[in-house]
């Protein structure tokens, strides 16, 4: 084994939890054969950012600092990271699965001839393959699968899906700094639109408030965000909600929006969709609130209450506030 | 404007999923196809194109025979001619052999455009078209929800879709973009549309045709077995008048679920 790259992720000047949670799982699968885990971080002015893996388990960070790699490209990013894996030729390279993954990951694969699997819920190392495990169909059913060919091999990891513990013992990465590769960006960013700065992005949320149907239209949902408020929770929502303008489609949770995987899912007015469940059924509990008792995501849902959502809600509110003041 | 739509046929999303006895792939009998839901608004999107700024509207698929009326199905929306990758070696064809097919039956035709779904919502892999533009070496967007062709058909500029928020991209053109929801409302087709599309041409490639064979179909990725998901089994419902309801709530969420 000659090691796991972690391609770190950086949204707002600070390292995405995702890409700690990637640095753990690269760790372990590092502790069967003692092989190295490097983080690649790529940006402009991220030198400050490159301290905090080695608490996570990583051996080395390599700092692609440069001006050009700001704003995120496409170009840049494949340019730079294709180079410096040719270097360092790691056996495997991770990334948590987001839209920045998304668009780099099948990119940089594609360019080093190899495949990847995407969005993986359980990862390892099987007779020195990369093997991963992850929803198909809708997440009705899951797949197990690893990479043939050459190496490296790639995989994006969900997030939440491991935790970013600390590693024992803690170790202090080596910071090398790599001049990176530079080729031109043939694409130009004209504008960027915040529209939840600063906001828990969903994907990435430990806890999720999420409406349907029931919530009956778009000043409703602040019963939500009230909910949402207290729970330090995102905001999600089901196609129902989205399709009739509630909320924008960035909040779309299920088969044609996201995938989500919160510690607690509160459905509030949803009546649970397989293409709903598609999107939000490993989460860990789920509560469902709604006045249907057949809806069928009482099915699903760890815990349900029956009832007006428009009186419970409100009530769980409170009783929440008062549960945590304590 | 010559526009290419990279169309995969799927299962249903309301369809069952059965498991064959193999454990590598999916019972297909008695599941209906459809065309990924979102390579329904890469068609919508490259028919709106045309109609804008003229030209072709080619619509490509690799698939199995079954894949032909997913093709027709574009056709009748309005898209002008099919080519259909189709040849027993493609059958296990993974996301990076798609891609690569996909290149190379491309490499020989002429585009400004080619627009794919953001993903297949059948393997999720989120691969082929940021890996097709790699194998055309021409520039990509993905997850766009909005699309602009500039007034010298040179370049287009696109919203996409970027953790709390958009980014506004230009990119000059050839490029590729991957569609997400959002970016327009796909028509149905109309009866007329049906009718013609039934004269449409399909034209099929082998691997002969694609010029490939042996290891350029190989896998990179290998499928050791498909399990169904765990099923999720109904929890409590708890009883009570709603304030003693959510109490209880909140007591269980603390002491048994530790969700708080």
């Amino acid at each position: 084994m000659s090691g796991v790259m972690v391609i770190a992720e950086i949204k707002e000047g600070k390292v995405k939890k995702s890409s700690f949670e990637v640095t753990a799982a690269a760790r372990s699968l590092c502790d069967q054969s003692g092989a190295e885990v490097s983080v690649a971080l790529a940006g402009s002015g991220v030198e400050g950012l490159a301290g905090e893996f080695g608490t996570y388990g990583a051996d080395k960070v390599y700092l692609l600092d440069d001006p050009k790699l700001q704003p995120y490209s496409t170009d840049g990013f494949t340019a730079a990271l294709a180079r410096l894996i040719e270097e360092k030729s790691p056996d495997a390279v991770l990334a948590g699965n987001s839209i920045l993954a998304r668009d780099l990951l099948p990119r940089l694969a594609a360019r080093l001839g190899s495949g990847l699997m995407t969005d993986c819920i359980e990862i390892s190392i099987e007779d020195g393959h990369l093997t991963g495990l992850y929803p198909v169909y809708g997440s009705k059913a899951r797949a197990k699968a690893r990479c043939a060919g050459e190496k490296p091999h790639f995989a994006t990891i969900r997030p939440n899906v491991i935790a970013a513990e600390a590693a024992d013992p803690p170790r202090s990465a080596a910071v090398e700094k790599v001049a990176p590769a530079l080729e031109a960006v043939r694409t130009t960013v004209l504008d960027n639109i915040r529209e939840t700065g600063g906001k828990v992005e969903l994907t990435e949320a430990s806890v999720i408030v999420s409406g349907g149907r029931g919530v009956k239209n778009a000043e409703n949902f602040k019963i939500l965000e009230e909910l949402a408020a207290v729970l330090g929770a995102a905001i999600g929502a089901s196609r129902v909600a989205v399709d009739s303008g509630w909320r924008s489609h960035a909040d779309q949770v299920g088969q044609t929006g996201k995938v989500v995987n919160p510690r607690l899912y509160i459905a509030c007015g949803i009546s649970g969709s397989v293409q709903h469940l598609a999107g939000m059924g490993t989460s860990r509990t789920i509560v469902a609130i709604n006045s249907d008792p057949e809806a069928p995501i009482f099915e699903k849902a760890d815990y349900g209450i029956v009832g007006d959502l428009f009186t419970v809600v409100p009530l769980l509110t409170e009783e929440l506030k008062k549960a945590l003041d304590n | 404007m010559n526009i290419i739509v990279c169309m995969k046929q799927v299962p249903d999303t309301a369809a069952r999923i059965k498991i064959k006895g193999d454990g590598k792939g999916i019972e297909t009998s008695g599941v209906s196809y459809v065309v990924n839901p979102y390579d329904e608004y890469a068609v919508e999107e490259a028919l709106r194109l045309k109609e804008k700024a003229g030209g072709e509207v080619v619509v490509i698929s690799l698939g199995p025979d079954r894949a032909t009326e997913a093709i027709r199905t574009c056709l009748a929306m309005g898209a002008d001619r099919g080519v259909h990758l189709k040849d027993p070696s493609f059958e296990d064809a993974d996301p990076f052999v798609t891609a690569q097919l996909l290149a190379k039956a491309l490499s020989g035709m002429d585009y400004d455009l080619i627009l794919c779904g953001k993903q297949a919502v059948d393997d999720n892999a989120c691969f082929v078209g940021p890996a097709l533009a790699e194998g055309l070496g021409i520039p990509q967007a993905t997850v766009i929800t909005k699309l602009t062709l500039a007034e010298d058909a040179k370049s287009v500029t696109v919203e996409r879709e970027v953790e709390g928020g958009r980014e506004v991209l230009q990119l000059p053109l050839p490029a590729l973009v991957t569609a997400q929801k959002g970016l327009n409302e796909p028509r149905y087709a109309s009866l007329p549309g049906i009718m013609k599309a039934k004269k449409k041409e399909i034209k099929v490639m082998d691997a002969a045709a694609v010029g490939v064979s042996g290891d350029d179909v190989k896998q990179k990725i290998e499928t050791v077995s498909l399990s169904p998901a765990p099923e999720r089994t109904a929890g409590k419902i708890i009883p009570g008048e709603p304030s003693e309801a959510v109490k209880e709530l909140v007591r269980l969420l603390k002491e048994e679920a530790k969700a708080l």
